[in-house]
C-alpha cells in the first residue's frame, strides 16, 4: 500500500499585468525612487518656480559677488550683480524642456531607423546601418556645435543639434531588439495570418522592443541635458534665456574669486543627471529583470 | 586487505540557499581502492557532483561547506587539510574532468599551453620540456598529429577533441585518482564510446583509480567494477556492479535498471512499456530528515519507512543496501 | 594573410567614411545663410555689391556646388585643407600645430582610464562587497552624471587655486628653460589635471564593465577548470580569468573615442589647453569655414585610427578575433 505524496497548498498567486509588476520592482529600488523624487522636485521648482520667485535673472540686482546667504540672497550673486536662485530656477526650465525636447528628436530618428533596419533586412539594413556608422563616426559635441554656429543658437535649433547627433545608440539598441524577435513565433504567427508589414512592426514587435528602449530614452534625457549644459558652457547658447551651463561659462573666469557662482549651478546639473540615471537604472531593473547586474 | 586510498566516512556537506541550510551531503561513506574503477549513479540533483567537489575542496565558496564527517586519501585528512595543500594536490594526485568539454577550456590560450602549465606547477618542468610531455600526451589520448595540434585554439577542436584534452590535462601529473563527472553527457553516442574506451586503456596504463559520476546506467555497465547509487543526498545502494545489475537489493536501483529501454530481438506486435518510476525526486528542503527518501515513490512502502531511516543491510561480501525490505527487491 | 586582407578592407572602407565626411560637411557649410565673402567683408568693415562678387568670384564661390565640391576633395588629396584668412596660415598648419596636444590628452585620458578601469574592475570582482567595489559604483554614478567641465572646475579650484600642486592653465610654462626632460616634466604637470578630468568621465565607464566582465568570468566554467588543476590564486585570476575579461573592455574602448574628442573639446576649454578643442571653438565662433571643415575632417580621422588600433589590440587579446 502505497501512501500519496502530499504537495503542500500553495498559494494562488494572481496575475498582475507588466506595468503594476514592473512598478512593484521599480518601487522596491530605494535609489530609483529617491531619484525619481528628487527629479519630481526639480520640474515642480522648474515649473512654479520662476512665477513664485518672481526675479528676473539677468537683471542687476546687487552688487556682484555677493556671497551666498549675505544681504538675503540664498545663493549669492554673480559677476554682474545677477540673482543666482533665480538663475537655477530659470535654468532647470531650459535644461529640463530642451532634456526633454531632444531625447524626443534622438528617440524619434533612432527607433524609426532601428525599426526600419532590423525589419527589412537587405540593402535597406545596410544602408540605414552605414548612415548609423558615419554619425557615429563625427565627435557629436563638435558637429553640433558647428551646426549651432551655422544655423543659429535658438532653442528648437539646440534641439536639433543635439537630438540630430545622439540618435545612433537609439537606432542599434532598436535594431537589435527587432532582429531578436522578428525570429520569435508569435511573430511568425501574425505574420502567417496575413498581418501587414506596418501593422508587423509597430503594433506587433515595436510594443515587446520598448523595454530596452524606455530606459535609453530616459538615459538620453540625462545626456541632453548634459549636452545642452556643455553647448551653453561655450557660449553656444540662446542670449536670452538663461541655462545653467551658461552660467558656469560667464562666470569662469571668476572662480578664484566667487567659487560659488560656478559650483552651485554645475550641482544643479549633477543632481538632476544623476537623478535621472538612478531613475534609469531602476527602469532598468524593472523592465529587464534577467538583466539585472546584480 | 591493504588500506583503501581514498576513505570517505560520514561525509555531511551542507549548501546555503534562499529557504535555509540544506544538507545536500548526508552522512555519506564509501571506500576507493588504488587502481579501482567505481561509478556513482543517481538522478540529477542528488549529490553525485558535489562529493567529487568536496573532495576535490571546490564547493562554492559562500555557499557550500563541508560540515562533518572526513576525507582520508592516502592517510591525509582532506578536510582538515590547508588550502595550500589542496593546490598541492589537484591536478597532481587528484583530477578531474567536467560535463560541458565546450566551454571547460579557457578560449585564449592554446591546448598545449593549457596541458604544458600542470606540468610546470606540479612537476617542475622546464618550458620546453613541459611543452614535448604535451605532445607525448596529446598523442596518448588519440589526438592525431599533434605536433600541429599542440598550438591550435580550443575553438578549433570539436567537443570530443576537447575532451580528450581535459583528459590529458587531468592525467598529465599521473594521478592517483581520476574523478570524471559526467564527462560524456554532453557528447555524441558514438564520441562517448571512445571516451569510455580512451579512459579504460589509459587506466590500464597508469593505474589510476576512476571515479565516474554519471546518471547513464549503460555506461556504468561498460566502465566500472563497482558502483554506488545515490538518491536525495544519501547512498542507496553500494555493491559490484554484476551483483547489482544481476540482482538489485534497493527499490530505487531496480526502477533505475528496468528504466534502461532495450531493443527487442524481434519487432513483434507486442512492446515492452518503458517503465518509469513514478513521482519526482525530493526537493533540497527534505533532505537529511529521518525518514527514507524514496518512500513517496516506492512500491514497498510501509510505516517504518516514513519515520526512520533504514540502515544499510549488507548482501554478500560487497553489497549494501539501504532500505528496510532490501530482503524481498 | 585573411588578418591582412581584413585590415586593408577597414582601412578602405575608412576612406570611404571619409569621404563621406566631406561631402556632408561641404554641403553643410554651403546651406548654411553667409558665406566667406560676407565674412571679408565683415572683417573689412562692410563692402559693397561690386567688391563682395570680385571675392566671390577669386574664391571661387560662384561655381556649381559640384564643381567647387571636386576642387575641394582634389585639394584634401593633396593634404591641402584650404586657408584660414582668419589665421591667416593654411588650415592644415595650423590643425598640425594644435593636433599633438590633443591627441597627447586624448590618448593619456583614454588609457589611464583603461588602466585603473581594469585594475578596479579586477579588485571589486573578486571582493563584491569590499571597498573598491563601492567605488566603483559611485564612480559610475557620479562621472556620468557630473558635467566634464564642471569635474574639471572643481579639480583646478581643489588644485590649482587652493592646494598648488599643479598649474592653472596652458601646456607649458614659457619661461622653463632646459634640456628635453625638463620641457617634458612640465608639459606633463600640465597634463595631470586636464587628463585627470577627461579621463573620470570614462574611468567610471570602463570600471563598471570590467568589474561586471571579470564576475561573470571568475564563474566561468573554464576558472573552475583552472582552480581544479590546483593553480594558485594568482595564476587563475590574472592568467586565466583577466586576459578574457578585457575583451569588452577595450571595445568599448574603441567605441568611446569620438565621444573623448567631445569632452576633450570642454577640457581644453577649461584649462587652456591649446589643442584642437580651443582652435575649433575660435573658428566656429569666427565663422572660418575652411579651419571648421579640416577640424572635423581630423577629428573623424583620429576616431578611425582609434578604432584600427583598438582592433589591432583586441586582437592580441583574443585569438578568435584573428584572422588564423
Amino acid at each position: 500500500m502505497s501512501e500519496q505524496v502530499k504537495v503542500p497548498e500553495e498559494e494562488v498567486v494572481e496575475a498582475r499585468s507588466p506595468f503594476s509588476e514592473a512598478w512593484e520592482m521599480f518601487r522596491r529600488n530605494h535609489a530609483a525612487m529617491a531619484g525619481l523624487v528628487v527629479l519630481i522636485l526639480i520640474v515642480i521648482a522648474a515649473i512654479i518656480g520662476p512665477p513664485l520667485y518672481a526675479v528676473d535673472p539677468f537683471e542687476m540686482v546687487w552688487a556682484p559677488f555677493s556671497p551666498p546667504g549675505v544681504d538675503g540672497f540664498i545663493l549669492g550673486t554673480d559677476y554682474l550683480g545677477r540673482d543666482l536662485v533665480a538663475a537655477l530656477l530659470g535654468g532647470a526650465r531650459v535644461s529640463l524642456i530642451i532634456g526633454l525636447a531632444a531625447a524626443f528628436v534622438t528617440v524619434a530618428i533612432g527607433v524609426t531607423v532601428g525599426a526600419l533596419a532590423g525589419f527589412y533586412l537587405g540593402w535597406v539594413e545596410e544602408v540605414l546601418m552605414r548612415i548609423t556608422e558615419f554619425f557615429q563616426v563625427l565627435p557629436t559635441l563638435l558637429f553640433s556645435m558647428v551646426i549651432v554656429a551655422l544655423f543659429g543658437a535658438s532653442l528648437p535649433m539646440i534641439t536639433f543639434a543635439i537630438g540630430v547627433v545622439s540618435w545612433p545608440p537609439v537606432a542599434r539598441i532598436t535594431r537589435a531588439e527587432f532582429l531578436r524577435i522578428r525570429e520569435l513565433e508569435y511573430v511568425t504567427a501574425s505574420r502567417a495570418s496575413g498581418a501587414k508589414n506596418f501593422k508587423l512592426m509597430f503594433s506587433v514587435i515595436l510594443p515587446n522592443a520598448l523595454p530596452p528602449i524606455i530606459v535609453q530614452s530616459a538615459l538620453m534625457v540625462g545626456s541632453a541635458i548634459l549636452f545642452e549644459a556643455g553647448l551653453s558652457f561655450l557660449g553656444l547658447t540662446d542670449p536670452n534665456v538663461v541655462s545653467w551651463g551658461q552660467v558656469i561659462g560667464s562666470n569662469r573666469q571668476y572662480i578664484l574669486d566667487a567659487p560659488y557662482t560656478v559650483t552651485i549651478p554645475g550641482l544643479a546639473i549633477f543632481v538632476t543627471v544623476l537623478a535621472i540615471s538612478l531613475v534609469g537604472d531602476g527602469l532598468n531593473d524593472a523592465l529587464n529583470p534577467k538583466l539585472r547586474q546584480r | 586487505m591493504s588500506e583503501p586510498l581514498l576513505k570517505v566516512e560520514n561525509l555531511r556537506i551542507e549548501l546555503t540557499t534562499r529557504d535555509g541550510i540544506a544538507p545536500v551531503i548526508d552522512n555519506l561513506s564509501f571506500e576507493l581502492n588504488a587502481g579501482e574503477n567505481i561509478s556513482f549513479v543517481g538522478e540529477s540533483g542528488c549529490g553525485k557532483s558535489m562529493t567529487a567537489l568536496g573532495i576535490m575542496g571546490l564547493l562554492p565558496e559562500k555557499i557550500g561547506r563541508i560540515a562533518s564527517g572526513s576525507i582520508t586519501f592516502d592517510g591525509e585528512d582532506l578536510t582538515a587539510a590547508s588550502e595550500a595543500r589542496l593546490k598541492e594536490i589537484r591536478g597532481n594526485d587528484i583530477s578531474m574532468i567536467f560535463q560541458e568539454p565546450m566551454t571547460s577550456l579557457n578560449p585564449v590560450y592554446t591546448v598545449g599551453e593549457q596541458i604544458a602549465e600542470v606540468l610546470r606547477r606540479h612537476q617542475g618542468l622546464s618550458a620546453a620540456q613541459a611543452w614535448t610531455k604535451a605532445i607525448e600526451l596529446l598523442d596518448a589520448v588519440r589526438i592525431p598529429n599533434p605536433q600541429a595540434r599542440v598550438s591550435d585554439y580550443p575553438f578549433q577542436m570539436s567537443g570530443g577533441q576537447r575532451q580528450r584534452v581535459m583528459i590529458a590535462i587531468a592525467l598529465a601529473c599521473e594521478p592517483k585518482i581520476l574523478i570524471a563527472d559526467e564527462p560524456t553527457t554532453a557528447l555524441d553516442v558514438t564520441v562517448q564510446a571512445q571516451i569510455f574506451d580512451l579512459l579504460r586503456d589509459l587506466q590500464a596504463e597508469t593505474g589510476t583509480a576512476i571515479m565516474l559520476i554519471t546518471h547513464d546506467m549503460g555506461a556504468v555497465a561498460e566502465m566500472s567494477e563497482r558502483m554506488i547509487v545515490m538518491y536525495a543526498g544519501s547512498k542507496a545502494e553500494e555493491g559490484r556492479v554484476d551483483e547489482v545489475i544481476e540482482h538489485a537489493r534497493h527499490p530505487y536501483t531496480k526502477g533505475l535498471i528496468s528504466c534502461v529501454p532495450h531493443i527487442m530481438q524481434t519487432l513483434t506486435e507486442e512492446r515492452h512499456k518503458l517503465t518509469e518510476i513514478e513521482g519526482i525526486v525530493p526537493s533540497l528542503r527534505e533532505f537529511g530528515r529521518n525518514n527514507c527518501l524514496f518512500a513517496a515513490r516506492c512500491e514497498l512502502v510501509e510505516d517504518r519507512c516514513l519515520s526512520e531511516r533504514p540502515p544499510e543491510n549488507g548482501f554478500g561480501k560487497t553489497q549494501k543496501a539501504a532500505c528496510w525490505r532490501a530482503e524481498e527487491v | 594573410m585573411a588578418f591582412v586582407q581584413k585590415f586593408l578592407i577597414r582601412v578602405f572602407y575608412a576612406v570611404i567614411l571619409l569621404t563621406a565626411v566631406l561631402v556632408l560637411n561641404f554641403s553643410m557649410m554651403h546651406l548654411a545663410p553667409g558665406d566667406v565673402a560676407d565674412t571679408i567683408s565683415q572683417s573689412m568693415g562692410g563692402a559693397d555689391q561690386e567688391v563682395l562678387d570680385q571675392i566671390r568670384a577669386e574664391y571661387g564661390l560662384d561655381q556649381p556646388f559640384l564643381v567647387q565640391l571636386g576642387r575641394y576633395i582634389g585639394n584634401v588629396l593633396q593634404f591641402n585643407l584650404g586657408y584660414s584668412y582668419f589665421f591667416n596660415t593654411p588650415v592644415t598648419d595650423l590643425i598640425l600645430q594644435r593636433l599633438p596636444a590633443t591627441l597627447l590628452l586624448v590618448f593619456t585620458a583614454q588609457i589611464m582610464a583603461l588602466l585603473i578601469g581594469v585594475v578596479l574592475g579586477v579588485i571589486s570582482a573578486r571582493r563584491p562587497n569590499g571597498l573598491a567595489s563601492h567605488f566603483v559604483t559611485a564612480l559610475a554614478l557620479f562621472g556620468y552624471a557630473a558635467p566634464v567641465f564642471w569635474t574639471g572646475i572643481l579639480l583646478l579650484i581643489a588644485f590649482s587655486l587652493k592646494i598648488q600642486w599643479f598649474p592653472v592653465a596652458g601646456m607649458q610654462d614659457v619661461t622653463v628653460s632646459g634640456g628635453f626632460w625638463v620641457h617634458a616634466l612640465d608639459i606633463a604637470k600640465h597634463l595631470v589635471l586636464p587628463a585627470v578630468t577627461l579621463g573620470s568621465v570614462f574611468l567610471a565607464l570602463y570600471s563598471r564593465l570590467s568589474r561586471a566582465t571579470m564576475m561573470e568570468v571568475l564563474g566561468s566554467d573554464y576558472v573552475r577548470t583552472a582552480k581544479a588543476k590546483g593553480l594558485t590564486e594568482r595564476e587563475v585570476v590574472y592568467k586565466h580569468a583577466l586576459k578574457n575579461s578585457l575583451s569588452p573592455v577595450i571595445t568599448l574602448a574603441g567605441l568611446q573615442f569620438s565621444a573623448v574628442i567631445s569632452g576633450a573639446v570642454l577640457v581644453e576649454a577649461v584649462f587652456s589647453w591649446p589643442g584642437l578643442g580651443t582652435l575649433a571653438f575660435q573658428s566656429i565662433i569666427a565663422r572660418d569655414t575652411p579651419t571648421i571643415l579640416g577640424i572635423l575632417f581630423f577629428s573623424a580621422v583620429v576616431v578611425i585610427v582609434g578604432n584600427l588600433l583598438t582592433d589591432l589590440a583586441l586582437r592580441f587579446v583574443d585569438p578568435r578575433m584573428g584572422g588564423k
